[in-house]
């Protein structure tokens, strides 16, 4: 019988940025899964991935397309390489900015060719940790 | 108990040289953000306006003297105070942004005011805000926690009111924004939940710093006052919202909308949602009122579909990212 309490996604993995206040953190580590967490510092050199991930991030701002993503995730994003493994984006935000809400992903999803695969607000609920669980894993199976 | 080190002189305010880069990045947003009412053309309602009925004409603007009344209370007594407990000459710089903005959301609501209402009804409204007592009773258990001398408590309950507060009165404007009504003011409103999101995001950060370096029994102290809190208040707001809108028979549904922000307002804080999601399901067309699409969330993963935004791909620069 195959235990279901600890997924593991069958091909990728997640690649993240949370900022100080350690929302995107906090949704992540609830997903357990395996997962890569970019840099704070933006000197910091941009890290390189090996296999297939999907990005979860933030959003910044409250509006407009203007820095809406966190500079660290485009200073990852620009890399070819890293580009080139990307396979779908996840993104936090707040209904509060209504149409800006999650636009980092929308951002992402279109100007790397993937789908935008979820939004969550702040650190996320008990539903969205199991919405986007189960959804990684049935992602990952399709792609394999 | 105070365990935070209030400033006790002042300094020339360095810009170049943080203690914490939120700071900066949050004095961004909210100056970028920055709004005044009159950007917005609220004249435009007029017509829309004529056609509520009286008691709905009522309804609203009480809702807005109640909302003016919170916003006074952030300007006036919330952001000063917490600039008193603030930790870095930048956080108390941010905390006079909000103090501002707080006064022009009370200001747009007087705009509304005189745009849309006869000068009667106002002044009837404000003497209901007066002698209201759910209203009254907020109020008091808010400015409560400011008088005190706890700074981890004052957080806790401006939070609570930047983020649940707040809400029972904002649904009305998102309500009638979805039967398009209102559609101006409901414009100006948004502005205002935006911003209302930024501070409640922020005193939120400031207060897991500060809870982060208090001991554990401190911290489970606090959490209990501050889940504590949020159920005195929830019990009011749920008075609050019924002995207004009962009437025009929204209650139950404004109820769902307080429960989803009171959870946002938890989260704000760092602790965990108190309520699930069978009580958190907003009319969706409230939700869309607030943020279009937003309830085409997990389309992808369900297998519906219509979220999937995909486009050309494009080669990235620094620069085309229109940092």
């Amino acid at each position: 019988m195959l235990a279901s309490c600890a997924p593991t996604p069958v091909v990728g993995t997640l690649v993240y940025f949370s900022t100080k206040s350690g929302n995107t953190h906090r949704f992540v580590e609830k997903l357990g899964f395996a997962a890569q967490r970019l840099p704070l510092n933006r000197d910091a050199p941009v890290p390189r991935v090996t296999r297939p991930y999907i990005l979860v991030t933030p959003t910044y701002g409250g509006g407009s397309e203007q820095g809406a993503v966190p500079k660290q995730v485009i200073h990852f994003l620009n890399d070819t390489h890293n580009r080139s493994l990307l396979r779908g984006v996840i993104a936090a935000g707040n209904t509060n900015f209504g149409e800006a809400y999650g636009l980092a992903g929308r951002i992402i999803a279109k100007k790397c060719n993937v789908p935008l695969l979820y939004r969550f607000e702040l650190f996320g609920t008990d539903d969205d940790v199991a919405n986007v669980r189960k959804g990684v894993e049935e992602f990952w199976k399709r792609q394999a | 108990m105070n365990t935070m080190q209030r400033l006790s002189r002042v300094d020339a305010i360095n810009w170049n040289r943080l203690q914490d880069d939120k700071d900066l990045e949050v004095w961004n947003r909210l100056t970028s953000n920055f709004w005044l009412p009159e950007k917005v053309p609220l004249s435009n309602d007029i017509q829309s306006w004529n056609t509520l009925t009286d008691k709905e004409k009522q309804l609203t603007i009480r809702v807005f003297t109640g909302l003016t009344l919170l916003d006074t209370i952030q300007s006036s007594v919330g952001a000063p105070v917490l600039m008193e407990d603030a930790r870095t000459p930048h956080e108390e710089a941010v905390y006079t942004n909000i103090a501002f903005m707080e006064s022009v959301h009370a200001r747009s609501y007087s705009s509304i005011f005189s745009t849309l209402c006869t000068t009667r009804d106002v002044d009837d409204a404000f003497r209901w805000s007066e002698e209201n007592p759910t209203l009254q009773a907020k109020s008091q258990l808010i400015l409560e926690r400011y008088r005190s001398d706890d700074p981890l408590m004052r957080k806790v309950a401006s939070v609570f009111l930047e983020s649940f507060l707040f809400y029972s009165g904002f649904y009305l404007p998102m309500y009638w924004s979805s039967h398009a009504k209102l559609t101006n003011t409901a414009d100006l409103i948004r502005l205002i939940i935006r911003d209302e999101a930024v501070h409640g995001y922020y005193i939120g950060y400031k207060f897991q710093q500060a809870m982060a370096e208090a001991t554990p029994a401190r911290q489970q102290e606090v959490k209990d006052y501050a889940y504590e809190l949020l159920l005195e208040l929830y019990d009011n707001e749920v008075r609050y919202t019924e002995s207004l809108y009962d009437e025009v028979g929204l209650s139950e549904d404004v109820k769902k909308f307080l429960h989803y922000n009171a959870n946002k307002a938890l989260m704000n804080l760092g602790f965990e949602p108190l309520f699930p999601s069978s009580v958190t399901d907003v009319d969706p067309t409230i939700m869309a009122a607030l943020s279009p699409n937003a309830d085409e969330n997990h389309d992808f993963f369900s297998g519906s579909g219509s979220s999937y935004v995909i486009g050309k791909a494009v080669a990235t620069e620094d620069d085309d990212w229109a940092f």
